[in-house]
């Protein structure tokens, strides 16, 4: 059996089968990175879980996950301020959480070179929008890079980390989903010690008296200067990376030029491309059966833009079409370029809203390539006609078992008909599916309780001189990583909200990550915050502690708490049930459990699937339900729910 | 592209279809053969539809592959069968599904009917593909059922330039002791 841990630290080079992720700590292991640190949100966390892989001991740098993405920036800021290289990786929206800190770093001179290794979502696979994080990398004056494979994300991280150290600033290696869980034989190179102890800036460098890093009024301009002139010294080394590919076309007559047939020469065609995109594109000119090829222009840098080579692509062609996924970045510093340069190239850049909109798969790339050049690019033949019906969607949803579901179903039979309830983000999220429903509105992490404080504010008085009551749900890691300001808020302004604390011990949307309540670090044990005693520091008074599968319990807390002022807790409290049912399976001795339908006091009311709605519960044709074992955990939370009590401890099925 | 052989795994997120497509990348490997691949494992444990794509061979690029050009699919349950084949599976392709079903909500709720096996049937016909119906419910784990499909897969050689001890290598790379043991019967003697 092959372990990926000894593959990280492997001193030979090899090849072997991996996805982008455990790649990049490759990476950072040849790269002699010393400070790693995260906050977790798909599509990265399997950077973590490559390193947990290799055993702490071994570790050759620390790794933690911090509260949030502002604090792991924070953290990894510090340690390459004081000359340690540094890496900090978090998803797309976690840029915006680490924002007001990020943007500061271009000012810096930041002895140990930092590398931020962003996890954009384009097509929304896991994220609450497909934000393109190219903006952010133009607004702070910060380098961005961008591999469109497995293999080149371990390449470029380490010219990423390489150039953070030459030039004391920090780097931008922007990932997309499916580079990151890329899967493929990688070559990795030898662990050099020698360069590496070379390569070295070593740490203790930040002296404690000058204040040229305070960034004050005119201060200011001297440090953006800087950032300034560095990227332009940046430009030119983008100018001369390897990291741009040209790759000349295929054509009858010189490359990019397609011979028409009898006539004058074809325009010379060439195709400006970034990322995954590009590796569509490619299967898209292998699928073409036209006989000829434009050029490409592949880019790794993304900012500053190599203008010298672009210029002299567009310079040398007659059309070409920038192929990029998300926002037009590329695209509108290219035209400008054209007319600063005088350029008549034409150039085709999105032709619509459709191409701003979801991932650049194969199959929308041939879409819009045969859009632009029809005779390059065939459509391929259209699919047959099909019989019969669509399958039935299938979302995600909460997993058999999980308290979150015995807590909706008690908040439900608690809450009014007029009562608002606002979601937050977790697996709770879910929450706001058929039959549930419970949640009407979401923004970010942390934002139900400040969102609920102003819908609580705006009062609406409802018939009878009652007034409409609101309630958000939070998870406990959300609790720690944005939620503590609003909570404060709330406190302090004296806002009339109650907070449904989903408590289950961990992170479990993003795979069960420990955070401060847990009792443990990525390292080992640490000291617990438990949810409770940091609200009650908070000075909150008003808390109910319910566990989540007593659900009469919780539901009259939930009352009780909706009629009374101020700001108000319920915590509905029960450990996740996939990980504690992952780690239950382990054990030896282990016996599944299940209950199933008494059949005789069953009177298809059906409430475990239109009301409850645990997957277990299967409908077949006469209206019986049946249990699936294989889903089925036999925790038993829905008994409560059946109004005949038919649903018993058993062995599953009718 | 004339080389390129894709696969589309697919299924309920919990069924293990991230081990099926590492299986397959990595016996696709010892067998000598340019391989690529990716989970789009979103929300893999919350019960959605989940999917892993493999391709092996040289001209092929993306680790996704365009739709409707997968020529073989395997699924995991019924109802992923039916949209799989919909969507994914190439004219002439190969269908392996192993038959269990796990209703979606849709179902459960009596908004639209069960998902029968002749509706898959019918898709396969109408591309003229090939249907291999794997029979659910005899595995004593159903954690197996992955490796019992990898089986059904695996002897029927439906993946060209793949033979079996390139299968049995990839699970040696991926477990040991008695569950590799269990899963080699599974692989090579069927359920
Ligand atoms: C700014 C930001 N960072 C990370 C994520 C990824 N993410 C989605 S859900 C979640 C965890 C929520 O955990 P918790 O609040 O404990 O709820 P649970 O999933 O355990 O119910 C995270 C980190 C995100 N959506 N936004």
């Amino acid at each position: 059996m092959k372990r990926l841990g000894d593959m990280l630290l492997e001193p030979g080079a090899f090849s072997e089968i991996a996805i982008g992720n455990a790649a990049l700590v490759r990476a950072m292991v040849e790269s002699g990175v010393e400070i790693v640190t995260s906050y977790p949100g798909s599509p990265t966390p399997e950077i973590a879980e490559a390193i947990r892989s290799i055993p702490a001991e071994r570790r050759p740098f620390r790794f933690e996950f911090s509260t949030n993405e502002k604090v792991a920036t924070e953290v990894a800021f510090g340690a390459a301020l004081d000359g340690r290289t540094s890496v900090v990786f978090f998803k797309s929206v976690g840029l915006n959480v680490a924002a007001d800190s990020f943007v500061q770093l271009p000012l810096m001179d930041i002895a140990g070179g930092m590398v931020i290794i962003l996890g954009d979502d384009p097509g929304a696979n896991s994220s609450q929008n497909e934000q393109d994080n190219r903006h952010y990398a133009l607004m702070s004056y910060m380098p961005l890079l961008e591999p469109a494979s497995a293999q080149e994300a371990y390449e470029t991280l380490k010219v990423a980390i390489r150039t953070a150290r030459a030039h004391r600033t920090a780097v931008i290696l922007r990932l997309t989903t499916h580079v990151c869980h890329m899967k493929g034989l990688i070559s990795f190179a030898a662990l050099d010690k020698q360069a590496l102890a070379g390569s070295h800036n070593s740490g203790g460098g930040f002296l404690p008296v000058a204040s040229e890093c305070i960034p004050i009024a005119a201060a200011v301009f001297p440090m953006k200067r800087r950032a300034l002139e560095r990227l332009a010294e940046l430009r030119l080394e983008a100018d001369a990376s390897a990291l741009n590919s040209l790759m000349p076309g295929a054509a009858a007559r010189g490359p990019g030029r397609i011979q028409a047939q009898g006539g004058s020469p074809a325009p010379r065609r060439g195709i400006i491309v970034a990322g995954l995109p590009w590796l569509s594109l490619r299967d898209a000119m292998e699928a073409s059966a036209a006989e000829g090829r434009p050029d490409v222009l592949k880019l790794g840098w993304i900012h500053p833009l190599p203008t010298g080579l672009i210029a002299r692509f567009l310079a040398d062609h007659d059309e070409v079409k920038i192929l990029e996924e998300l926002d037009p970045v590329i695209e509108t510093q290219v035209k400008a370029l054209a007319f600063d340069a005088g350029l008549h190239t034409r150039i085709l850049g999105k032709a619509g809203i459709e191409e701003e909109l979801g991932e650049h798969t194969p199959t929308k790339v041939a879409a819009i390539m045969s859009d632009a050049w029809p005779d390059l690019f065939p459509m391929p033949a259209a699919r047959p006609a099909l019989p019969g019906r669509m399958a039935p969607s299938r979302p995600a949803q909460l997993c058999p078992g999980c308290g979150h579901r015995s807590a909706f179903f008690a908040v439900k039979a608690a809450l009014g008909k007029d009562d608002i309830t606002v979601a937050d983000i977790g697996c709770h999220t879910l929450g706001h599916l058929p039959p549930l429903r419970m949640g009407r509105v979401l923004l970010s992490m942390g934002h139900a309780v400040s969102t609920a404080s102003g819908l609580a504010l705006s009062g609406r008085d409802l018939p009878g001189g009652r007034k409409r009551r609101i309630a958000f749900f939070m998870g406990d890691s959300t609790f720690f990583h944005a939620a503590l300001p609003g909570i404060v808020n709330a406190v302090y302004n004296s806002h009339d909200v109650l907070m449904i604390l989903m408590e289950n011990g961990t992170t479990a949307m993003t795979g069960h990550q420990d955070h401060p309540a847990a009792g443990r670090n990525f390292n080992g044990p640490a000291a617990a915050i438990p949810v409770r005693k940091a609200l009650e520091g908070l000075g909150v008074d008003n808390i109910r502690e319910v566990d989540a599968y007593k659900q009469d319990e919780l539901a009259a807390a939930v009352r009780s708490a909706l009629d009374e002022t101020g700001f108000r807790v319920v915590i509905a409290k029960h450990p996740c049930m996939l990980k504690f049912t992952k780690a239950a399976r382990r054990r030896p001795g282990f016996k599944p459990r299940h209950v199933t339908i008494d059949q005789a006091a069953c009177t298809k009311a059906h409430a475990c699937v239109s009301l409850f709605g645990c997957p277990s519960f299967q409908v077949v044709k006469d209206g019986r339900v049946s249990v699936e074992r294989e889903l089925c955990i036999g925790d038993g939370s829905c008994k409560q729910t059946c109004p005949s009590g038919a649903i018993i401890d058993g062995e599953g099925g009718f | 592209m004339a080389s390129a052989f894709n696969i589309y795994i697919t299924g309920v997120g919990g069924q293990g279809i991230g081990f099926l497509a590492e299986a397959i990348a990595r016996a696709a490997d010892k067998a000598g053969l340019e391989v690529r691949g990716c989970d789009t494992h979103g929300l893999a444990q919350r019960g959605g539809a989940v999917a892993s794509f493999v391709r092996i061979g040289e001209g092929c690029h993306s680790p996704l592959v365009r739709e409707g050009d997968a020529h073989l699919v395997i699924a995991l349950e019924r109802c992923e069968a039916l949209r799989a084949a919909r969507d994914w599976l190439s004219p002439k392709g190969n269908l392996v599904w192993y038959d269990t079903s796990w209703q979606p909500l849709p179902v459960r709720l009596g908004e639209e009917a069960p998902i029968e096996a002749p509706e898959i049937e019918a898709i396969c016909a109408a591309l003229g593909a090939g249907h291999v119906r794997v029979p659910g419910g005899s595995l004593g784990d159903p954690r197996m059922q992955n490796c019992a499909t990898l089986g059904a897969v695996a002897r029927a050689g439906l993946i060209p330039g793949l033979d079996m001890g390139n299968y049995e290598e990839a699970l040696a790379d991926l477990m040991e002791g008695a569950v590799l043991a269990e899963n080699l019967a599974l692989l090579l003697g069927g359920c």
